[in-house]
Parts: structure tokens; C-alpha cells; sequence
């Protein structure tokens, strides 16, 4: 399997998003580099919205993402609950 | 009275549909293929505009909301770094020079981008294309913008930065990403999609904006790593769409493949050579390094573009022959390149010097099998004539490759003691290349690549002189003519490092700015 990846900023905004990508895709592996997190998967990886809000402790709309992503690779399967990347191969 | 409830509120894939589907019409007094003359011209075969879809599923309102807050968090710190001398913060005064390439080399880039997906989401009949090019069109305005105004603050204060528009069209190394930009606008839209959309934000603009913007913040320039993740926030919708192109493409009809083939391997080779400034600012230009130019392509390009490749391989696209040239390259790419930059630092808009002592020794570490062996004798040869006050200026013009514009700098991918050189007979005239894979994209399109414009040639042909120059006056200086030309002050915008205006003033400022006298 190929790897999938999503970097974000580093900011107050993203701590609790990568906190939940990093719960809910057990996988996962964080890199950390100046100014910047990047997040491998084998695979895919899921990012669910309720669970940052659950740790936000507010409404979170997945097109937040936009503001502070910084790059990605994968096919991308975006819904109103769900953010998923993966490659086909 | 009761107050009316809004309706229940649309949830992704509806707004999408909404927002992207019926919005086009057909045409009734003339024939479409007359209002899209494009879509046709270059073979490729779409039959059913709808299977498009953004997977972002970006509409509009969205669009304008993410974007105005993207803005304020990026100019709120772009003020802070004015207000609080931010420019004063960085590593050291070399860095600076990195900023100057960026801004002469890549910031006209963007704006050619936004030209460029304004023209094709014309040039398009289907609606959901039209929307995404419409809004990447926006994007690239604004990183024009943005990186304009971020480095004007630094213009305020540092040599070479003063006309950047002007040089960008005339500059020796700044037609590489010129002509790069240049043949991918010239081309029809759907090659424009796989050059831009494809190869150079999918599989590219991760090298750049991504380990690069890391190094400018581990640098302390806090005003250059925010526009560039704030451009890479949109560099991941463009490289989604850049793949969602290649699928689509392929998707409509099996006649298609050959000809996205034949064009992946034309970008991909094309991108990975502009790529060859950006190995040396990593390795050469960030006085501290996140990571080394090799490192970051065995990420990005091979990791990541790997993966792309392998998930491309169920509609039958390989992996572009290049790829193991440039993978040959990789241990070779940035020392060549800067010491190419170091010879002619005369003829530059940005000052060079030689890696200092401890540099050379994370170099060495970095590149293991190549820097000691090839490298470094040169390297400290250079720095020993330096201290002795013979800096080495190369006043002889290099040979151009026809394709890629690159001086003939780069060594035979299996052997790093021998220049490659590559010719091809056309008509009355002989071109030469740097590569195998630049002469093959020229004897696919020679017509096309004749026309090139090399600043080499142009110089000797006396095109590169400020009007009213007289080359057979017998005081004439033809470099000091060149230079005026591009606007590239000399002493204050070129030569060493040591010794600039840059280096006094930085190390007075900061001075200043610890002290009270």
C-alpha cells in the first residue's frame, strides 16, 4: 500500500484536529517539522467530524480544513461528517 | 405571526450540485465547436462534461468566506513583521537572498497561472471545470499578491529586489521558469491542465512551498512562511484538481491515454528541471536546514509522486522515463547548480558565497557518496582563492538548453565527471540539450521550441544592451551593458556576499536594534 498524507499548519486552530485525526486513525504517524505537522498513513486516512468537535467543544464544519492545510496527497472522498484520503493502489 | 424558518440547510453534495451543475447553456446561433475552439484542437475526447467533480466540493460562497479569513490571518501578520522589524529576526543576512530568487523567479509564476486558468476556464464547455479554474484563477492573483506585498518589506530595506517584473522577462536564469510558464500557456487547454494542474502543483509545488516554507520559518522569517502555507492551503485544492484532471481525461475515452501519457512525461521532466533552483536554496541559500534537497525529493517526488504513479497505473499510465534520470540526479542536483550560480555571480540579481566550513560538513553528511568526492575540493579551492582575493568570476557565456533554458551545467546521469551534451539537426540550425529527455521534447515539438527565446543568444546578439549602446565603441563593457539592461545595479545587487551592502547593513541594523547607541 501507498502512503497518504495531510500537513497543517501548527497553530492553536489545528492542535485539536490533529488530536482527533491522530485517535481516530490509529495507523497514523506524526511528523513534526518548523512551523508545520505532517500526518503519514499507510493507505487512507479518515478525519471525522464530530471528533473535533468533540475536542474543539464547538459546530466545526469540515471545509475549516481549508484554512490552515497545508498539503495532502490521495484521492480525496469529502461529505458533510467525513473527510477520507486514500489511493487506489 | 410566526416567524418563517429558513429551509433545512444543504448539505455538501446538494450545495455542490447546486452550485456547479445548470449554470452552463448551449449555444443556438452559432455552432459550439466555434464558441470553445480549443476543446478540439488537441485530440482529447470528452463526452459527458457532468462526470466532473471537485472532491473539495468548493462552491462559490464558500470559496469567498475561506479565502477573506485566509486573508485577514495572513495580513495581521504581515503588519506585525512591518511594525516589529521582522526582517531583523532572520538567521542571518544571506538568507535574504533566497527571497530575492522568490520573488524574481516564482511570484510572476503565479501571476502567469491566474492568466493562464482564466484563459482555459473559458476555453472549457463543462461547468464544473469552469468553477474550479475560475477559482484557482482567484488563488493565483492572490499569491501574486501576497508574496508581492510579504517581500516588500524587505525591499524596504535590501539590494535586487527593486524591479522584479522587469527582470523576470530579460534575466539570464529567470527565462527557466519563464519559459517554463510560457510553453505551458502556449499549449491547448487540456495540455495547460496536466502542465500546471498536474505536474506542477501536484507532483511539484510540495518541494517549494512545503519543506521550503518550513525552512523560512526555521529561519525566522516569519512574513515568507505565511504567505507560502497560506498559498499551499490552496496549492492542496489545485493539486486535488490536478489529479481529478488526469482522471477525468482518462476516464472519457480509452483514446486519450497516449496523448496524457506523452504530456506527463513532458512535465514531469520539465517541472523537475525548474526544480533545480529550488534544490539550492534548500542546500545552499537557508542558513538553517529542516532538511537536504535529497531528502525532500525522496518524500515528495518519490514517496508521494510514487504513489500517485502506482494509483495511475489501473488506467495504464506509467511512470515517466525521466524519473530515473532525475532520481540519479538527486546527489548531484544542488552542488551543481549553486556552483554554477557562484561563477556567475556577477551576472546575478542576488549575492553567492561559498558554504562555510561546518556547512560543507552537513553537507557532506547529507550527501555522503557525492559531496566530498566531486564537490568539496572544488568548493574549498574556491573559498582558498576567495581569501586570497582572486574570487572566481566566470566571464565566458554559457551554452543554453534549447528546452529548458538551464546553462549546459548538469553531468551524464551515469557519469558525475562529464557534461551531458545532446544535439539535434532541424532544418539549417543544430540545437543543443541537456538532457535526453529535453531533446525528445524538442524533436516532438520543434517547431514550438526554435522559437525559444535564450538569454545567451540573445546577448551575443546584441539584444541585451540598453538602447543607444554602441558594441564597437572601444571603452565598451559588454557585461556592464548587459546589466544595466536587466537592471541589476552593479555592486549593489551582485558579486559576493561578503563585502555587500546587504551584509553591512543587516549587521549594523541589528546592531542598532539590541542597543541604544
Amino acid at each position: 500500500m501507498s502512503k497518504v498524507f495531510i500537513a497543517f499548519q501548527l497553530n492553536d486552530d489545528t492542535r485539536s484536529i490533529i488530536e482527533a485525526i491522530l485517535a481516530d486513525n490509529p495507523h497514523a504517524v506524526l511528523n513534526e517539522a518548523p512551523a508545520m505537522v505532517k500526518i503519514d498513513a499507510e493507505g487512507s486516512l479518515t478525519i471525522h467530524r464530530s471528533s473535533i468537535e468533540a475536542l474543539l467543544g464547538r459546530d466545526f464544519d469540515l471545509q475549516e480544513l481549508h484554512l490552515n492545510l497545508i498539503s495532502l496527497s490521495g484521492n480525496i472522498d469529502e461529505t458533510d461528517d467525513e473527510f477520507t484520503l486514500a489511493w487506489a493502489n | 405571526m410566526d416567524t418563517k424558518t429558513a429551509g433545512r440547510k444543504l448539505g455538501l453534495k446538494e450545495k455542490y450540485a447546486h452550485m456547479t451543475r445548470g449554470l452552463g447553456w448551449d449555444t443556438t446561433y452559432q455552432p459550439k465547436e466555434k464558441v470553445f475552439p480549443f476543446e478540439q484542437m488537441e485530440g482529447i475526447k470528452i463526452h459527458d462534461w457532468d462526470k466532473w467533480e471537485d472532491p473539495f466540493r468548493l462552491t462559490m460562497d464558500a470559496y469567498w468566506k475561506y479565502q477573506a479569513e485566509k486573508e485577514r490571518k495572513l495580513y495581521a501578520i504581515i503588519d506585525a513583521f512591518a511594525q516589529n522589524n521582522g526582517h531583523l529576526n532572520v538567521t542571518d543576512a544571506r538568507y535574504i537572498n533566497v527571497l530575492k530568487l522568490f520573488l524574481t523567479g516564482v511570484s510572476p509564476l503565479e501571476y502567469m497561472a491566474h492568466r493562464g486558468f482564466a484563459h482555459v476556464g473559458r476555453q472549457f464547455s463543462g461547468v464544473g471545470p469552469r468553477v474550479a479554474c475560475q477559482m484557482q484563477a482567484l488563488d493565483e492573483l492572490r499569491h501574486s499578491q501576497t508574496q508581492i506585498h510579504a517581500i516588500s518589506n524587505y525591499n524596504k530595506h535590501y539590494n535586487g529586489m527593486h524591479d522584479f517584473r522587469h527582470m523576470h522577462d530579460r534575466v539570464w536564469y529567470l527565462s527557466v521558469p519563464k519559459s517554463f510558464f510560457d510553453d505551458a500557456v502556449s499549449a491547448g487547454p487540456f495540455e495547460f491542465m496536466v502542465a500546471i494542474g498536474f505536474s506542477f502543483e501536484y507532483v511539484l509545488t510540495n518541494l517549494l512551498f512545503v519543506p521550503f516554507m518550513s525552512g523560512a520559518a526555521y529561519n525566522g522569517d516569519m512574513g515568507t512562511v505565511t504567505f507560502g502555507f497560506s498559498a499551499q492551503s490552496d496549492e492542496a485544492r489545485h493539486m486535488t484538481l490536478g489529479l481529478e484532471v488526469i482522471k477525468f481525461i482518462l476516464e472519457q475515452d480509452p483514446a486519450n491515454l497516449p496523448i496524457v501519457q506523452k504530456w506527463i512525461d513532458k512535465w514531469s521532466w520539465r517541472g523537475i528541471r525548474v526544480l533545480t533552483l529550488v534544490a539550492m536554496m534548500m542546500d545552499y541559500m537557508l542558513p538553517k536546514r529542516v532538511m537536504s534537497w535529497k531528502e525532500s525529493w525522496e518524500i515528495y517526488f518519490e514517496q508521494n509522486a510514487g504513489a500517485l504513479f502506482k494509483d495511475l497505473a489501473r488506467y495504464g499510465i506509467t511512470v515517466p522515463e525521466c524519473v530515473t534520470t532525475a532520481t540519479k540526479e538527486k546527489d548531484h542536483l544542488s552542488h551543481q547548480a549553486w556552483s554554477t550560480f557562484y561563477q556567475y555571480g556577477a551576472a546575478a540579481a542576488f549575492h553567492t558565497w561559498m558554504p562555510s566550513p561546518d556547512e560543507m560538513d552537513w553537507l557532506s553528511a547529507k550527501y555522503p557518496d557525492t559531496f566530498d568526492k566531486h564537490y568539496r575540493p572544488r568548493f574549498e579551492y574556491w573559498r582558498e582563492q576567495e581569501a586570497a582575493g582572486n574570487r572566481f568570476y566566470n566571464k565566458t557565456l554559457p551554452m543554453l538548453c534549447q528546452v529548458c533554458q538551464i546553462p549546459m551545467l548538469f553531468t551524464e546521469p551515469d557519469d558525475p565527471t562529464k557534461i551531458a551534451y545532446r544535439e539535434t539537426q532541424y532544418k539549417e540550425d543544430k540545437y543543443h540539450f541537456c538532457s535526453d529527455h529535453c531533446q525528445h521534447i524538442f524533436e516532438d515539438e520543434p517547431e514550438k521550441y526554435v522559437q525559444a527565446w535564450l538569454p545567451v543568444h540573445q546577448i551575443y546578439q546584441g539584444n541585451c544592451f540598453p538602447e543607444g549602446t554602441d558594441p564597437t565603441a572601444p571603452d565598451f563593457d559588454p557585461l556592464a551593458a548587459v546589466l544595466q539592461w536587466y537592471h541589476i545595479e552593479f555592486g549593489a545587487d551582485n558579486l559576493a556576499f561578503e563585502g555587500s551592502e546587504d551584509e553591512k547593513n543587516f549587521a549594523m541594523w541589528r546592531g542598532m536594534a539590541t542597543q541604544n547607541s
